[in-house]
């Protein structure tokens, strides 16, 4: 089989999982369905190998692969069909979603074990994953559009998933909403693209643009403008970042699956995919660079004080998603793109962590309530650390390398570069405080009640209610359910975790300055055309860069040792004494408010005089006015209708009297 | 041939079914002064018709005549309509029509 024949199989095997599960749910017991959804990730898993060795059998500059299914545009004589592309970073990216969401997938058939919408959530599952998917290997503009808007309502099912849940069904349509405004630019973009150069394959787009336009020339700043809009919207970076942390309200393998390591990456995916619009654009690239920059760094303080652990976990993402983006904008497309692979291992593997935690807890997230659970959750401890050490980069572990091969390459790419690497390196520190700060909260100190009584070997206890209102909750469908008190006792969600561990252990070692560079020369038939991916930077830079690294890294551990194990109470007093700012970084620089300040309420306050004033006046005046006119002169009309045929008659033949009167007196 | 008494013949053949459709009551009757008009029209056709010399004005009678024979099929037929469902055979009480 060719490698495009593989593309087609991994699309394929999630939409017949998602349809099996669609239709047959009423077959299936809960537990089959879960492996029927298990099962299609891992085929599409294994299709991705497959396309990835039939590709490498191709010389490098030959590794584009196109494959047309069905020409959509033909009638319209709109030039665009169902045509994939399968290049290194396609496949890359197809490997890295579809190995990810396998794990995902084995730790649901554990976590939503007892919960009546089973069936449910793997169809939603398995459809997220089939957009992903798509929208990864889609060879033209159009398709990818296609698949943008299927990731945005999958991630709106899924985040809406305990649809009794108010909480619930509102963050979703947040989600949805702001992502629609993404998709909005995007297809802004597409149109532009469209009318520049009349083609939407990115083979064609990518090799016309250079003749088209000239650098910096505004149409291609306006393109990579718009395209930056759906970027961020997906990948949650500000100002469209409010709606990941309210969509932690979803199932927690939903979190790990979507807000870690796959949909918000797609922001990433796009940037890197049109590289060659970008390069064209310097600008909009310095723009998206500088964006990033400021929410990695934002996101990375707000984790420092949030007390929800799932939101602890949203905010940490929005603020690595934001490195990635650094990195794809500045040119460090392997730094960026590898940053991806790991982070997808090692965030996937926290919110894991996270949800057998919060399991325990009976849905309870604030960390306050937390403590003491290390002998009790002893896998769960291990496997949180793993990914704390990861994301915290600590030396060795995957985050480590792939973290500092972005700021290694701002650093060398030099000039007002070096505030990205600068940046970076701060927020570095604060990620490996917030890091463990989740550790020594959960896991250490005082033993809080739910971790007593799991040393006991009582597993359920509580009533579930809702972490955010604290309303009761009945179980039921539409709520999650009661065996979410398992914790990590089922084996498929210690699975999951473990084989994210390794990845979130090891998978640094695929790319080591100066060992190995799998990752770069893989991509390199994908990214040389850019001049910005010849910067390298020299292997003792990179190791510089590692070593500063690994020295904030332990600088922000023993800082959070310091502060929560070695002086526990100190966080008080540093709270009362920077109360204002505590304030600032607690409710999350106001985002919330400044948009409902800024749109809601003006675009409210517009549709309140809209409603009041002008349809009560203007439209309504009309209206009225020509019902009243229209009403008055049938009243009038009406009087010559008496309904006697005489009078009908004598009309008539009055009229033709007159008539006749008129012709005799004009001929005369 | 002077044709004036027969234009006269039919003028006032024509003015007396028109009086009498506006002043009597009865379906019956009206139908009849209606056919009445008609016919004075037909006079006139053809007295025209013999005075010119031309075909043409009796072919119109005939057709007259064709258009005056549906007309009193649907006018009786109304009539006994309106006596089987036993409404007033008179043309001013029935005013369903009145806006």
């Amino acid at each position: 089989m060719s490698a495009t024949t593989f593309g087609w199989l991994i699309l394929a095997f999630p939409l017949a999982g998602t349809i099996t599960i669609g239709l047959t749910f009423k077959l299936l017991s809960a537990r089959t369905a879960g492996w029927i959804g298990t099962g299609a990730i891992a085929l599409a898993f294994l299709s991705a190998i497959g396309a990835l060795v039939k590709l490498l059998e191709f010389p490098a500059e030959e590794q584009h692969l196109t494959d047309t299914l069905y020409d959509y545009g033909g009638a319209a004589g709109i030039p665009f069909d169902l045509g994939i592309l399968v290049d290194p970073l396609s496949v890359f990216m197809a490997l890295v979603v579809s190995g990810v969401s396998m794990m995902i997938h084995v730790y649901s058939v554990g976590y939503m074990g007892g919960d009546h919408g089973y069936h449910r959530f793997f169809a939603y599952l398995n459809f997220f994953v089939f957009s992903m998917l798509l929208l990864v290997l889609a060879g033209n503009f159009v398709l990818l559009i296609v698949g943008w808007a299927f990731v945005g309502y999958a991630s709106y099912a899924l985040v809406s998933f305990w649809y009794r849940r108010d909480t619930a069904t509102t963050a979703g349509m947040k989600a949805f909403v702001i992502n629609v405004i993404g998709d909005i630019g995007l297809v802004f973009a597409a149109i532009l693209l469209i009318k520049e150069l009349g083609v939407t394959e990115y083979l064609a787009v990518f090799e016309q643009a250079p003749e088209h336009f000239t650098t910096n020339e505004w149409t291609i700043v306006a393109i990579c403008l718009l395209l930056l809009v759906g970027a961020f919207a997906k990948s949650a970076q500000i100002p469209f970042h409010t709606w990941l942390p309210d969509a932690m309200e979803g199932p927690t393998p939903v979190s790990a699956l979507i807000h870690a390591a796959t949909m918000v990456t797609a922001g990433v995916y796009l940037i890197a995919r049109t590289f060659p619009l970008f390069g064209l654009a310097p600008t909009a690239a310095d723009i998206s660079a500088f964006i990033g920059l400021i929410t990695l760094f934002l996101a990375a303080t707000v984790a420092m004080v949030v007390t929800d652990l799932k939101r602890i976990i949203a905010y940490s993402t929005m603020s690595q998603v934001g490195y990635m983006i650094v990195g794809v904008s500045i040119g460090a497309f392997g730094g960026g793109l590898f940053h991806l692979m790991t982070h997808a291992f090692f965030k996937a593997l926290l919110f894991m962590g996270a949800g057998s935690v919060i399991a325990a807890m009976a849905n309870n997230q604030n960390i306050n309530d937390m403590g003491g659970f290390r002998k009790s959750l002893p896998f769960t401890f291990v496997l949180m650390t793993v990914g704390a050490l990861a994301l915290a980069a600590f030396t060795g572990t995957a985050g480590f390398f792939s973290k500092d091969e972005i700021l290694g390459y701002a650093a060398e790419r030099g000039g007002m570069y070096w505030a990205f690497a600068i940046g970076g390196y701060i927020a570095a520190f604060f990620t490996a405080f917030y890091s463990f700060r989740i550790i020594f909260r959960v896991f250490y100190g005082e033993k809080c009640e739910e971790a007593q009584e799991l040393e006991r070997g009582q597993l359920a206890h509580g009533e579930p209610v809702n972490p955010h209102t604290g309303e009761r909750e009945d179980n039921e469908v539409g709520f999650p359910g009661e065996d979410h008190h398992i914790a990590e006792r089922a084996w498929p969600m210690r699975v999951g975790m473990a084989v994210l561990g390794l990845g979130a252990l090891f998978a640094g070692y695929i790319q080591v300055p100066g060992v190995d560079a799998v990752l770069e020369n893989f991509f390199e038939p994908v990214f040389e055309e850019s001049p910005l991916y010849a910067i390298v930077p020299s292997t003792l830079h990179s190791w510089i860069g590692l070593g500063v690294g690994s020295v904030l890294s332990i600088l922000g551990i023993s800082l959070a040792y310091y502060l929560y194990i070695f002086a526990p109470g100190s966080t008080d007093r540093i709270r009362e004494r920077f109360s204002g700012l505590h304030k600032l970084l607690f409710n999350k620089y106001w985002f919330d408010e400044l948009q409902d300040a800024l749109i809601y309420r003006p675009v409210l306050a517009v549709g309140h005089f809209a409603n009041d004033v002008f349809e009560r006046y203007v439209v309504q005046g009309i209206v009225v006015f020509f019902r009243n006119g229209v009403g008055g002169l049938g009243d009038t009309v009406k009087a010559a209708q008496s309904g006697f045929v005489r009078s009908y008659a004598t009309l008539v033949i009055a009229g033709f009297v007159g008539l006749a009167l008129y012709f005799l007196i004009t001929a005369s | 041939m002077d044709i004036t008494w027969y234009l006269v013949l039919s003028a006032l053949l024509f003015a007396i079914g028109a009086v009498g459709v506006l002043v009597r009551r009865s379906p019956l009757v009206i139908l009849l002064c209606l056919e009445m008009m008609l016919n004075s029209a037909n006079l006139a056709f053809l007295s025209f018709a013999r005075s010119l010399g031309d075909q043409d004005g009796q072919i119109m009678a005939l057709i007259v005549m064709v258009v005056a024979a549906c007309e009193v099929v649907v006018g009786l037929g109304l009539i006994v309509a309106m006596y089987r469902r036993r409404l007033p055979l008179d043309v001013d009480e029935v005013r369903g029509l009145r806006g």
